[in-house]
């Protein structure tokens, strides 16, 4: 039984940091149609520029600012220089589901070498917010930590905040309208332009804080947050893409399914075993679990 | 050309896709408190016409006026700002978006908030005065019952007039209606056609439209293109006996409804 529980929260901290990029990715996903595979490299480099703050500052949270800061503007960035730049030549068919997707992954490989240049190949640390030893409770200590608890509490703040801007403010109305339909959207008033790249500049910041919170759990290296991006997108499919609370849902269930997989069954399986719940979900409701239209709204 | 009371005058209007002339030297005039009809056979320009105006498609040459003043040709997403709204052939609803949120996306030339007012939870009275902005909007088209549920979830006449109240919405002073009467029954067409002629009192329309019931019944004036070019305009009266317009476009029978 001991074992059981201390499975469920190990999944439940593994989920959790895999909903951080998740969320970052359907942030990107519903405010401007673009599958983001370049999240990991931005999410590493606004991690670095926390890095060199926490360096000097031996301070998590002030690092953790700076960190946000740089994701919004690197995710600013890559929208105002690659992907503006992208749409004018792509405006229709196959080239503009694809070309956007392709150049995703091109600037991955480049922000990983840049940031190799820089900062070398080596692990690096950076203070944790939280201890990472387990809590204690009279003789018995549980594999989950006061960290754990942050990354936890991190995610919860994310998707509520990220779920009131969607269905609570004009932004976020601008922002959906933009993503489904930007020549509509455009002639009834909005600037999407505008628009697309604050989505952009926020999913950057959300994958700051991840870079963060992950890096502090682990380790930085330029490609610390790729196994990241693999889980948290097979999470955000899960979850059906187009939801906050799938997001995250598609994580927990991923991080506690590959957790007792680990423990129970077999640790080679843990990968294999990632893509296999992606295919059954995708055979069973190509959706996701929090498809359907309603879902689509939170 | 422009007359006292124009609201908007378009000189010398040229536009060509590759080698093709979409339109030649199109001159049109909407006066103040007109609805004035566009029509013609397919593919004789009167989108593109539409298209123009709201800067989807860039003019080679031609002018521009509005209110009197000669302007730049605007930037979609300045349509509003300026006072122009504009319907779409299709329905051009956001699926997934509630009927209300369709039509608050056409308000947002009177939203306050920006991304740190939003952030810092700072919008919600601007928030809700868009919301109710919406519903009077929508109630006007009579489908203020509806505003909660998603546009994909409505009968094809009610999305109709969402779209238009989604036009309506951010008050225009020029209204671009293009084909609202496609795909509606009779009754519809009759409540569109008293909708229009309401309109009018504050809003300034050019409509296109195939539907000749409604272009006869609610516009003032009526151009007539033909292969890009305005072959006709006048009164419902006179361009119904035109010959090079019955001959191009309205056909033997009309006249002899006339």
């Amino acid at each position: 039984m001991q074992k059981i529980l201390d499975t469920l929260l190990i999944g439940i901290s593994q989920g959790s940091i895999y909903a951080l990029m998740s969320l970052a990715l359907v942030l990107v996903w519903r405010s401007t149609r673009v599958v983001n595979f370049a999240q990991a490299g931005q999410a590493v480099l606004s991690t670095y520029v926390g890095f060199e703050i926490a360096s000097r500052t031996g301070n998590f949270w002030i690092s953790l600012i700076f960190a946000v800061i740089a994701g919004a503007l690197i995710g600013a960035a890559v929208d105002v220089l690659l992907m503006r730049v992208l749409f004018k030549h792509a405006t229709s068919g196959p080239a503009l589901v694809v070309a956007p997707v392709i150049a995703t992954l091109g600037l991955l490989g480049l922000i990983r070498s840049i940031v190799g240049l820089v900062w070398g190949g080596e692990y690096r640390s950076i203070p944790a917010p939280a201890s990472k030893d387990g809590f204690t409770f009279g003789t018995t200590t549980i594999p989950f930590s006061p960290l754990n608890s942050v990354i936890v509490a991190a995610v919860a703040l994310v998707l509520i905040a990220i779920s009131i801007l969607f269905t609570r403010t004009n932004l976020g109305l601008a922002l959906r309208a933009s993503a489904y339909a930007p020549e509509i959207a455009r002639l009834a008033g909005v600037r999407t332009s505008q628009t697309r790249t604050i989505g952009w500049a926020i999913a950057g910041g959300v994958g700051g804080v991840a870079g963060m919170l992950i890096t502090s759990y682990n380790f930085l290296s330029p490609y610390s947050l790729d196994l990241l991006l693999v889980f948290g997108f097979i999470a955000a499919v899960v979850g059906g893409l187009e939801s906050m609370v799938g997001a995250v849902v598609g994580a927990m269930i991923l991080g506690i399914g590959l957790t007792f997989i680990l423990n129970y069954v077999n640790t080679s399986l843990t990968f294999v075993s990632g893509f296999v719940v992606l295919i059954i979900v995708l055979l069973v409701k190509p959706d996701g679990l929090i498809g359907s239209r309603k879902g689509r709204r939170a | 050309m422009s007359s006292e009371n124009s609201v908007l005058s378009v000189s010398d209007l040229s536009v060509s896709f590759g080698g093709l002339k979409a339109l030649n030297k199109v001159n049109i005039e909407l006066r103040k408190g007109e609805v004035l009809g566009l029509i013609g056979p397919n593919g004789a320009g009167k989108t593109t016409v539409f298209n123009a105006l709201c800067g989807i498609v860039p003019p080679d040459s031609g002018t521009l006026s509005l209110y009197g003043e000669k302007v730049s040709w605007p930037k979609p997403h300045q349509l509003a700002k300026r006072g122009i709204a504009r319907t779409l052939q299709g329905v051009g609803l956001f699926p997934d978006l509630t009927v209300a949120e369709n039509v608050m996306v056409g308000a947002q030339k009177f939203a306050r908030s920006n991304f740190f007012s939003s952030a810092l939870g700072r919008s919600e009275k601007d928030e809700a005065k868009l919301r109710e902005r919406a519903q009077s909007a929508l109630e006007r088209v009579y489908v203020g019952t509806v505003s909660e549920r998603t546009a994909d979830t409505l009968s094809y006449p009610d999305t109709k007039r969402v779209a238009i109240a989604r036009a309506l919405v951010s008050e225009p002073e020029i209204l671009l209606l293009d084909e609202p009467a496609g795909g509606l029954g009779a009754q519809d067409i009759e409540w569109l056609n008293g909708l229009i002629r309401n309109v009018k009192a504050r809003t300034s329309v050019i409509i296109v439209e195939h539907h000749m019931d409604v272009v006869m019944s609610v516009c003032d004036r009526i151009y007539v293109l033909n292969f890009g070019e305005i072959i006709a305009s006048g009164t419902p009266h006179e361009v119904r006996n035109n010959e090079a317009v019955i001959q191009a476009y309205l056909g033997t029978h009309s006249k002899a409804q006339s």
